[in-house]
């Protein structure tokens, strides 16, 4: 976690806070922004007078009512996403470790289509999607066990696994009946689409909650950065911890998909992009939560406005994961052949 | 503070090390762990750090039992510099370092005065203040083992445990780092090194234990281990053992087979 004094002659953790500082502005412009986009165009001005209660009850209506709900659940899933990613690529120290990619995600899905089949609604959609994306992470934790788990094993494991809950959720699909496949098949195109204030004080709510444990966990994360022994050395619990920071990191991803449907690649690309800009060592939980925020909101705000027709977000982040990829591919094999 | 393992028997679930091992750290000493590959003494080093856990036995700090104390506050009197560490990349010199400050932080009392004290004078202990600045990727292995030192000089503890703490460098390295372990002894500190070079064991310890398959099978003084017939007993290696012209110490002289 960034922590301005830590010391205070480092200058790295210096720039990484002002530039954290300043894409979190960033952020909150681009959500202002968002506020005023729509078929009713409304001035930044106007949103800001919205915000603070002081526009008419029509643009307060359409700006607080409607839209904020959306660019705040924006906000929080994407920081959460970023955290979690931060959590994954921290533990496995790769950076394809992210829930998504490891197969969380599947799991949450296989979780919420069983529900959906099961109830006939999407009344159980989120504890299902919570309960399916947790029981994965441990499938996936104890498979990989042996004498403490390591970061690649886990990767291997968590694609694994999710290659199964893919057949399986092929399978579930099959088994359902239009309506039903149709429900799960807009549930796992993963969008902002029709969340209204009650899922945003649950979303929040349940991210507020993750956000405590991390308090105390974040610093045991920067530790086991050093090596398991290292980290067990200055008095780390190395397993628990490990697991315990699993649990929230599932968690948080796990929430965003229960409540929007799987939004892919946030959570790999913003501790990336974090790592590129901010050039401080380690885990950066705090600056990679607000690219997370920052990524999520523009994503979606680009998804609504921008094509002909709006697009789910799961849809423009699927297309900024896929060219951060090639990028990534594409400047490193440039350095190889160097 | 003493440092005691009561009757340990230790290893991994499908490779028993060691049975029955006792082994006291008289405060203020300088104990080189010396002995054969995969004798245990790595293994030994981790059950002294509670890293591993005995499956019988207990290791004693101050005669209370190490599993059952909170592990940060043990942390806080016995520090470790493992074999393996992995710095996080781009991280500096100083900030690794002061990486060794946990045991005495909590989320409430962050960095603190004293945190910037212990890691400058840690830093000035193994002379890497001009380092500082620099990335530890872009170190050199002699450099970087120092900095290494310095984390665990930083976490402030009356005991140092360190597992090889010279086997990757070279011998000017060696020795270098090995005075600064001596510097620290002098200062009061408990060192236990496990260490593969016998003249410098021999040399640098106040104190030598001398393993073979998971037991202690000597210890003592340098003069009193390091013989002919230890050396020979311990490591199948006939060998001569002079006084080392330099300080008088064992020096020990290996009788290849055919040179």
């Amino acid at each position: 976690m960034l922590r301005a004094g830590e010391r205070a002659s480092s200058r790295t953790l210096l720039r990484a806070f002002a530039l954290t500082a300043a894409l979190a502005a960033v952020t909150v412009l681009a959500a202002v922004v968002a506020l005023g986009l729509g078929e009713m165009r409304i001035s930044a001005v106007d949103v800001v007078r919205a915000l603070v209660g002081d526009a008419g009850t029509a643009i307060e209506t359409v700006v607080v009512q409607w839209r904020l709900p959306r660019v705040l659940l924006g906000v929080v899933f994407g920081a959460a996403l970023g955290l979690s990613g931060a959590i994954f690529q921290s533990l496995t120290r790769n950076p394809l470790g992210s829930p998504d990619v490891i197969g969380f995600d599947s799991g949450a899905y296989t979780g919420a289509v069983v529900s959906i089949i099961a109830v006939g609604s999407t009344a159980l959609v989120i504890p299902s999607a919570l309960a399916g994306g947790i029981a994965t992470a441990l499938a996936v934790y104890l498979l990989a066990y042996r004498r403490g788990v390591h970061g690649f094993r886990l990767i291997v494991v968590g694609i694994a696994l999710t290659a199964l809950l893919g057949s399986v959720n092929t399978y579930l699909l099959l088994k359902a009946s239009l309506w039903q496949a149709q429900m799960a098949a807009v549930w796992g195109a993963g969008s902002l689409n029709g969340l209204d204030w009650s899922d945003a004080r649950a979303g929040a709510a349940v991210v507020l909650v993750l956000l405590v444990p991390l308090l105390w966990l974040g610093r045991r994360l920067r530790m086991l950065e050093l090596g398991d022994d290292a980290a067990a050395a200055m008095g780390v619990a190395v397993e628990p911890v490990r697991l315990a920071l699993i649990v929230v990191g599932v968690s948080l991803s796990a929430v965003v998909t229960a409540l929007a449907g799987p939004v892919p690649f946030v959570a790999l690309v913003a501790p990336q992009l974090v790592r590129r800009i901010t050039r401080a060592p380690g885990v950066q939980l705090v600056p990679a939560a607000v690219m997370g925020a920052f990524l999520l909101v523009t994503c979606d705000m680009v998804a609504l406005n921008v094509p002909p027709i709006a697009l789910p977000v799961g849809l423009m982040t699927i297309i900024l994961g896929g060219a951060y990829l090639v990028w990534l591919l594409v400047a490193q094999s440039r350095k190889e052949l160097r | 503070m003493t440092l005691e393992a009561s009757n340990v028997t230790f290893g991994y679930r499908d490779r028993p090390v060691g049975t029955g091992l006792d082994l006291a750290i008289a405060p203020g000493s300088f104990t080189a762990i010396v002995g054969p590959n995969a004798c245990g003494k790595s293994t030994l080093l981790r059950v002294l750090s509670r890293l591993l856990k005995p499956t019988e036995g207990a290791v004693l700090l101050d005669g209370k039992a190490i599993a059952h104390q909170p592990s940060k506050q043990v942390a806080k009197r016995l520090g470790l510099l493992p074999q393996t560490s992995i710095a996080p990349d781009g991280i500096t010199a100083a900030d690794l370092v002061a990486r060794g400050r946990f045991p005495h932080q909590s989320a409430l009392r962050q960095w603190s005065r004293a945190d910037e004290a212990a890691v400058r004078e840690a830093m000035a202990a193994t002379g890497i203040e001009d380092l500082a600045d620099r990335l530890v990727d872009e170190l050199s292995g002699g450099q970087r083992q120092r900095v290494w030192v310095a984390m665990v000089l930083a976490q402030e503890t009356e005991l140092l445990l360190l597992d090889e703490p010279t086997t990757f460098l070279d011998i000017a390295h060696q020795i270098e780092l090995l005075d600064i372990f001596a510097g620290l002894n002098d200062e009061g500190r408990t060192i236990v090194a496990v260490l593969h070079d016998l003249n410098q064991a021999a040399r640098y310890a106040s104190h030598i234990v001398a393993m073979r398959e998971g037991a202690v099978f000597a210890e003592g003084a340098p003069a009193d281990v390091i013989t002919e017939a230890t050396v020979e007993a311990v490591f199948d290696l006939p060998c001569k053992v002079v006084p080392d012209p330099v300080s008088g110490t064992p020096l020990v002289l290996p009788l290849g087979r055919r040179r």
